[in-house]
């Protein structure tokens, strides 16, 4: 696989909408361009407002760039004509699990998709039974989506969007309204799919989730103001306060360290890094 | 004012296929002006528990004493009790259904059979002890706020009330550093204000941590731990065998003992975990200089 590879790209991506009462214009994303490579595993982190949100709904055409434009896998978000190719490739995982489950019978749900895109019934079969296992809740195909536990819910919602065999993943905050075991759970399936090949790009609050993926998006006011490893980014970490946002806990205890004058290497963002770092220190 | 909860025990669906039991046997005290945090995993009776503090559910068995009066007993009135009990939901302002500000925040008063002085008082304090400026905001649609700002609101139209029991389930979720870090600032200085008994649902252990004078651990419808906060976090393995996250500085030194190297174990906050790092090594090249 050829990692250099685009899977999405966008281009001086603007986009505006009209406040209801006053017919204010409000520039949500502000001359916006990126690439991600297929494959990889991206964090976009900001500030409510920043633009994050709408930056995902863009991406898979639930909305539509004001201008500039944005390629999923070569084709356009703005062609009609190839909206469902554009879904098929960039599905989404939104924050709320009771929003996005439609069934009462769990494989029911995560068939949904693929019996949309009017695929036979056996490959749905595979699909459903492929994508439970990928999200570990196989066991539970036959229950009621609302006995299970949020995490549950969350990783049924994944399913559903596997089922798709899409080639990229947006997942906007898809741990915010879970409890600790549940943002785990849900944090190893990502883990899991990006290495079996999945692009995942994943907005989130939670400064440690960022830190475990391999590059780092800052969003401020529509604009991308930072981009590079969680390494680089963690590193900045006052520019990082003065964006209201905070810094991993392994990184700020490093921080103190050094300038109590213990040379922690700037390398070390996570709390397994730091802890082994800490437990070889004599 | 205190809270006492004797022997409560609840059952859902009782008698049917799906009966499960909520609550059992669940008992805990609260003084006046005292702040509890609740924590435990998703259903493990938490909801269940504060629905009963504010009369939504009646225990099957047992009682609760909200000052003088027993909540669950045959002739209490709900109004009453709800006059008293304020409970503000999780994502609150998805609640939010007037024209302005000040209509949303007055819905509460209003019911109560307030005067109309009285009920403009109210909203104005309201506002002003979720950190809102009145004046700037009344008159606006609550729709065209911030996330943050519309959870006040939310918060406002509760606090209107002047309940004397706050219970908040998980006011914090979903927010950004910033509106977490303010919205937190604001739950401190209504209970300063205010000295009500206050109870916070959250799975965020640092916010328990901080404002908590007194935590309950739910798991499987019992209270599997109750103290300070520094009590209950010592416990990590116990907590993580619930499935239940520490404050981030006290898992960080809980991983250091797993990993095999000593690390105290109350410590709640990352500048105690930083002093205690520092104390260690330290220690450690003094013992190599010697």
């Amino acid at each position: 696989m050829n990692l250099m590879e685009t899977i999405i790209r966008i281009e001086n991506l603007i986009f505006e909408y009209k406040r209801e009462e006053e017919l204010e214009v409000v520039r949500a994303i502000d001359n916006v361009s990126l690439e991600i490579p297929r494959g990889s595993f991206t964090a976009i982190i900001g500030r409510n407002g920043s633009g994050k949100s709408t930056l995902a709904k863009n991406l898979n055409a639930l909305l539509l760039p004001t201008s500039g434009e944005i390629w999923i896998d070569g084709y356009n978000t703005r062609d009609p004509e190839s909206l469902w190719q554009v879904r098929q490739r960039a599905g989404m995982v939104f924050q709320n699990p009771d929003n996005q489950l439609v069934s009462s019978i769990v494989e029911d749900d995560v068939a949904f998709g693929p019996e949309n895109l009017a695929i036979p019934p056996d490959e749905i079969r595979k699909r459903v039974d492929e994508s439970l296992k990928a999200v570990g809740m196989y066991e539970e195909r036959k229950k009621a989506p609302h006995l299970l536990s949020g995490g549950q819910k969350q990783r049924i919602a994944i399913a559903g969007v596997v089922a798709m065999k899409p080639q990229c993943i947006i997942l906007d905050e898809p741990t915010a309204m879970l409890d600790p075991r549940g943002r785990e759970e849900v944090m190893a399936i990502m883990k899991k799919l990006h290495q079996e090949g999945i692009t995942i790009l994943l907005i989130t609050h939670f400064m440690e989730e960022a830190a475990q993926a391999e590059r780092v998006i800052i969003m401020d006011q529509g604009r991308i103001c930072m981009d590079g490893t969680p390494e680089e980014i963690f590193a900045r970490s006052r520019e990082i306060r003065e964006l209201s946002l905070d810094v991993p806990l392994p990184v700020e205890l490093a921080e103190g360290l050094r300038e109590n004058g213990i040379p922690v290497p700037r390398s070390i963002i996570t709390t397994e890094e730091m802890v082994d770092y800490l437990c070889q220190l004599k | 004012m205190s809270i006492e909860v004797k022997n409560i025990t609840h059952i859902y669906s009782e008698g049917m296929p799906y009966e499960s039991v909520a609550l059992q046997d669940v008992s805990f005290s609260v003084a006046d002006g005292e702040f509890v945090g609740i924590i435990g995993h998703t259903g493990s009776g938490k909801s269940t528990l504060v629905q009963h503090l504010n009369g939504l559910l009646k225990p099957k068995s047992g009682s609760i004493f909200i000052g003088d009066t027993d909540i669950t007993g045959e002739k209490v009135l709900m109004r009453d009790i709800r006059r008293k009990i304020g409970l503000v939901f999780q994502y609150p302002e998805y609640q939010l259904f007037e024209e302005t500000v000040h209509k949303d925040v007055a819905f509460g008063p209003n019911n109560l059979g307030l005067s109309e002085e009285e009920t403009d008082h109210r909203v104005r304090e309201a506002i002003g002890l979720v950190g809102l400026d009145y004046e700037e905001l009344a008159e606006r649609s609550p729709f065209e706020l911030s996330g943050g700002q519309k959870r006040r609101v939310a918060i406002a139209g509760v606090i209107a009330m002047k309940p004397e029991v706050l219970i908040l389930d998980e006011p914090t979720a979903g927010l950004d550093p910033r509106a977490h870090k303010e919205i937190l600032d604001m739950i401190r200085s209504i209970h300063e204000t205010e000295k009500n008994i206050t109870f916070l649902i959250s799975h965020n252990m640092n916010d328990i941590a901080a404002l908590s004078d007194k935590v309950l651990v739910m798991e499987k419808g019992q209270i599997a731990m109750m103290g300070t906060p520094r009590e209950v976090f010592s416990r990590g393995p116990e907590l993580k065998e619930m499935g239940l996250a520490l404050p981030p500085a006290a898992e960080f030194m809980n991983r250091m003992r797993e990993k095999g190297c000593p690390a105290e174990a109350s410590i709640l906050t990352k500048e105690e975990a930083l002093e205690a790092l520092l104390l260690r090594l330290r220690v450690n090249r003094e013992q190599v200089a010697q």
